[in-house]
């Protein structure tokens, strides 16, 4: 029996990200398709979870007068994704397209459980947010999601949303990651409103979120525009109490419109609609200057403080007697509005993570303030770091952090990549240009088999442009690794010029059938769309043959040796490879709810050689010995230790078990 | 903030925190509280240091506990107890599961596991609660029922009543599952309170 907490167990067990609507109710506004208990929703497989959500005759023993009882609650208990998911439901959204990243990656996971709304994954972010374009264009609400650095992706269809406007409202969240939990980089995306003349709301927490992302909406349609809607980490993964609100109707209407002077961007239109768009700024202006969602907190007016995001949360606990000027809109500022505040205040602070972007604004404007030269410009602030930058004297005294061995991630135990790599940590003086997904823990130690990672789809391009450079010298050692959904995403774009441009590279392929970084989404390779249901399958090996690369062979990581003989073999050949890894990721339901069939190891013929502890599979552990203790087991005395592998965790993946030249690894019972 | 009452959940990828801190969460909501919950999700999960931060009170603002600042440390692996010391003042109380989980640079047998982890902690004079809250949970009837057992065990610092927990407890866990979470709970609010 699977119990309930064999679920949790298993679910969270090295897990990614996950929908972390624990014991929540998501109800949609109109009738009783809910979902209670202690049932976690983490990511797994989308239709696992679907099958409890929509059908509450399926959901496990859930009493009806319980059910009656949550709805009738008016409390809601909801992260900043799930409520923004909630809200963009209420809004009267039609269509939404995204592309999974943290920390934004629930909104559409969450969106897609209610009814009425068509979600899907998009390959990449700029085909996501094309997409939300065209639903706006035929005159529905449309949302497009995405993390801070898919907008640089979907940065060329945004720019020129700006000038094309919009017919149903369109939304475009972004996801800012400061301090960077799960990102490589701590880009802030208000400088893409400023850049793409584009409106920005901006919420402190849930609850707001949820009230804010209803009004982009309204916003949108009524000032023809593309709306900016910022969030960070800790807006997004923050939970809060919120209630459910309105339905809300679009005022376009859907339906084939011709209009050419706003939607064909040719030069002469293109000039039209620049007018157009600076005539906009300004009565957006007018908007910022309102109370609508820039408003003064009055306090005392020794400081005062103007700040929005959850910064504003900060400076609320940091400095509860001060004056605040809070932005929910981030841009355009509303000037005249700030130059009264600062003008009422003997000092003025600029509260904000990242960059100056408020206060070089408001220095522009010629008003004095207080900004980064005592608020840190790196990571996420809080409030202590902000209550201490203003006044260094509150630092209390605290316990200074004890030091130990610190705990990375790891790939999981049987993860399919681990084969890849530690065949690619045996090779001498290859260079492994790596990309982004659970496979970039590639480069951790003990395998530490990555040399570089900068942005999805990077991979092949980057090895492509070493070969150029490196001529002779680079041939047969540059390969680089690549996930499938970051192959679709990105890759294929870079594999076509490496055959167009006669790369003599290898790429290979970790198709391990999901996207699992993030959590386990479907993507265009894995038979399934975004609510599980079937979808047509990209095939990954036709796709690369018909680019136009000849050496195409698919592989099955578990297997050492055959890995290692086709990563060999792509080596040797003078033209563009593919190798394909492919065995499913462990967390696709269908791998972790089977029964496994563990290796053991027989101690007593372990060597001592460490060949399996050099895979770094979390199910083996090393355990030191004394030279007495080697003698006490039978071992030569000056065996240092011996593996083990913890039957819970092992996976049964096998590879471990070809390492072993002692037969001290075999599949339990044989 | 004195107002305002913080706990740090800690523990490793998979031990069950979000349950844990959800199941706190609705009881101080039942209770009448506002409450803020933060998570971390992505990389660190893949088996890392994770945390969940829990703040309550007449009305939070921050989502986020400052360093010196956490008046309950829950932790479900023992190094992960340690590894917050910058969280606590001299007041906390803090509930330790004793299992321990090797970080890889101990189960590849290069470092040992620090001995006597916990004494960075006692050493301050700080409270510290050891639980064993495997055995107990197995006890129970499901050790996979262990960060039950904790929640149990930190309720009793909590201001909410049983009858709180016990209500989240029936309301909110599929009949079949009830019967070992009630056992588990009290069996670890039994141990301090
Ligand atoms: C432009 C951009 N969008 C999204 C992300 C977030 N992200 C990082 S890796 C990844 C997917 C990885 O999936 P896959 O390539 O299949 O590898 P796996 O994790 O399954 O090994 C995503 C969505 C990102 N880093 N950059
Ligand atoms: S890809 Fe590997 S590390 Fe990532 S979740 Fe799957 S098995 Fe674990
Ligand atoms: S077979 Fe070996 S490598 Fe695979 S999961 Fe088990 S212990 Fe790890």
């Amino acid at each position: 029996m699977l119990s309930f907490f064999t679920c949790l167990w298993q679910r969270v067990t090295g897990e990614g990200q996950f929908l972390y609507s624990l014991c929540v109710v998501t109800a949609d506004n109109k009738k009783e398709s809910l979902f209670i208990g202690f049932v976690v929703r983490f990511a797994s497989h989308p239709g696992e979870a679907d099958e409890a959500f929509k059908s509450p005759s399926k959901a496990e023993n859930i009493k009806q007068e319980q059910v009656k009882k949550v709805t009738d609650s008016k409390q809601l208990w909801m992260s900043g994704n799930e409520a923004i998911a909630m809200a963009a439901y209420e809004a009267g959204v039609k269509v939404a397209s995204g592309y999974p990243g943290t920390p934004s990656t629930e909104i559409m996971e969450n969106l897609s459980r209610y009814e009425g709304v068509y979600t899907e994954w998009a390959p990449n972010e700029k085909v996501g947010l094309e997409v939300a374009i065209g639903a706006s264009f035929a005159g529905v609400r449309a949302f497009a999601t995405m993390k801070h650095v898919g907008v640089n992706v979907a940065a060329d269809p945004l720019f020129t949303a700006s000038y094309t406007g919009v017919r149903g409202g369109l939304v475009i969240l972004t996801a800012d990651d400061p301090e960077m939990h799960s990102s490589q980089n701590e880009q802030d995306n208000r400088n893409y409103a400023y850049a793409a003349k584009l409106p920005m709301l901006e919420p402190s927490e849930p609850a707001e979120a949820k009230e804010l992302l209803k009004q982009a909406f309204e916003l949108s349609e009524k000032f023809d525009t593309p709306v900016l809607f910022r969030i960070t980490t800790r807006v997004a993964h923050v939970k809060g109490v919120l209630s459910k609100g309105e339905m809300m109707q679009s005022e376009a209407s859907c339906g084939i419109e011709k209009v050419p002077a706003k939607m064909v961007m040719l030069p002469g239109n293109a000039r039209n609609r620049r007018k157009v768009v600076e005539e906009r700024m300004a009565l957006l202006r007018e908007v910022a200057e309102s109370d609508q969602f820039n408003v003064i907190e009055n306090g005392d007016n020794k400081r005062g403080f103007i700040t929005g995001g959850v910064s504003y949360l900060y400076v609320k606990e940091a400095f509860p007697e001060a004056s605040v000027l809070k932005l929910g809109m981030s841009w355009p500022l509303p000037e005249q509005k700030i130059r009264e505040f600062a003008a009422g205040v003997d000092e003025l602070f600029i509260v904000e993570e990242l960059d100056p972007f408020l206060e070089h604004h408001i220095k522009g404007m010629g008003i004095e303030c207080h900004g980064k030269d005592l608020i840190p410009n790196q990571g996420e602030l809080n409030t202590s770091i902000v209550r201490t930058s203003i006044d260094p004297d509150s630092a209390p005294e605290l316990f200074a952090a004890a030091e130990l061995p610190m705990r990375p991630p790891n790939m999981c135990a049987g993860c399919p990549h681990r084969g890849v790599f530690f065949n690619l940590s045996k090779m001498k003086d290859i260079f492994v240009s790596g990309d982004i997904g659970c496979y970039t823990l590639g480069f951790l130690p003990p395998l530490s088999a990555m040399d570089s990672c900068v942005c999805m789809g990077a991979s092949v391009t980057i090895a492509h442009g070493m070969a150029k450079a490196l001529g002779d010298e680079g041939k047969g050692k540059l390969v680089s690794v690549i996930g499938d959904s970051t192959f679709v995403h990105t890759g294929i774009n870079g594999l076509i010029n490496s055959v167009y441009n006669d790369s003599k590279t290898v790429l290979v392929i970790l198709d391990n059938r999901i996207t699992a970084m993030t959590g386990q989404q479907n993507n265009p390779t894995t038979g399934c769309n975004i609510k599980g249901e079937a979808a047509n399958a990209i095939n990954i090996e036709e796709l690369c043959r018909a680019v136009g690369v000849k050496h195409v062979e698919v592989v099955n990581p578990h297997d050492i040796q055959a890995c290692k003989k086709a990563l060999k073999t792509a080596l040797d050949l003078d033209e563009m490879a593919v190798v394909i890894s492919r065995a499913p990721c462990v967390l696709l339901p269908e791998i972790k709810n089977a029964v496994h069939n563990p290796y053991l190891t027989a101690t007593e013929n372990c060597a001592g050689c460490m060949a399996c502890v050099k895979l770094g599979c979390p199910a083996i552990s090393w355990i030191n010995i004394t030279p007495e203790e080697a003698v006490a087991k039978g071992y030569k005395e000056k065996q240092k230790g011996f593996a083990v592998i913890n039957e819970v965790q092992c996976n049964g993946c096998g590879q471990c078990a070809v390492l072993c030249k002692f037969e001290a690894i075999n599949r339990k019972g044989e | 903030m004195a107002d305002t009452g913080n706990i740090l959940f800690s523990g490793v990828g998979g031990q069950g925190i979000l349950l844990a801190s959800e199941v706190t969460a609705h009881a101080l909501l039942a209770a009448g509280y506002d409450a803020k919950k933060s998570e971390v999700h992505g990389m660190a999960q893949r088996g890392g240091s994770v945390t969940a931060q829990l703040r309550y009170g007449k009305k939070v603002y921050s989502p986020l506990i400052e360093p010196g600042r956490a008046d309950i440390l829950i932790a479900f692996e023992m190094m992960e107890a340690a590894r917050y010391l910058l969280y606590l003042h001299s007041e906390s109380k803090v509930i330790v599961n004793t299992q321990q989980i090797k970080p890889p640079s101990v189960a590849m047998g290069q470092i040992p596991y620090p001995a006597g982890v916990l004494d960075v902690i006692t050493e301050k004079g700080v409270q510290v609660v050891t639980v064993d809250a495997f055995d107990i949970a197995r006890d129970a009837g499901e050790v996979k029922a262990a960060n039950v057992v904790m929640v149990g065990a930190m309720s009793a610092f909590l201001p909410m009543g049983a009858a709180v927990y016990e209500e989240i407890i029936n309301t909110r866990i599929p009949e079949r599952f009830r019967e070992v979470n009630l056992k588990a709970f009290a069996a670890g609010r039994k141990i301090t309170a």
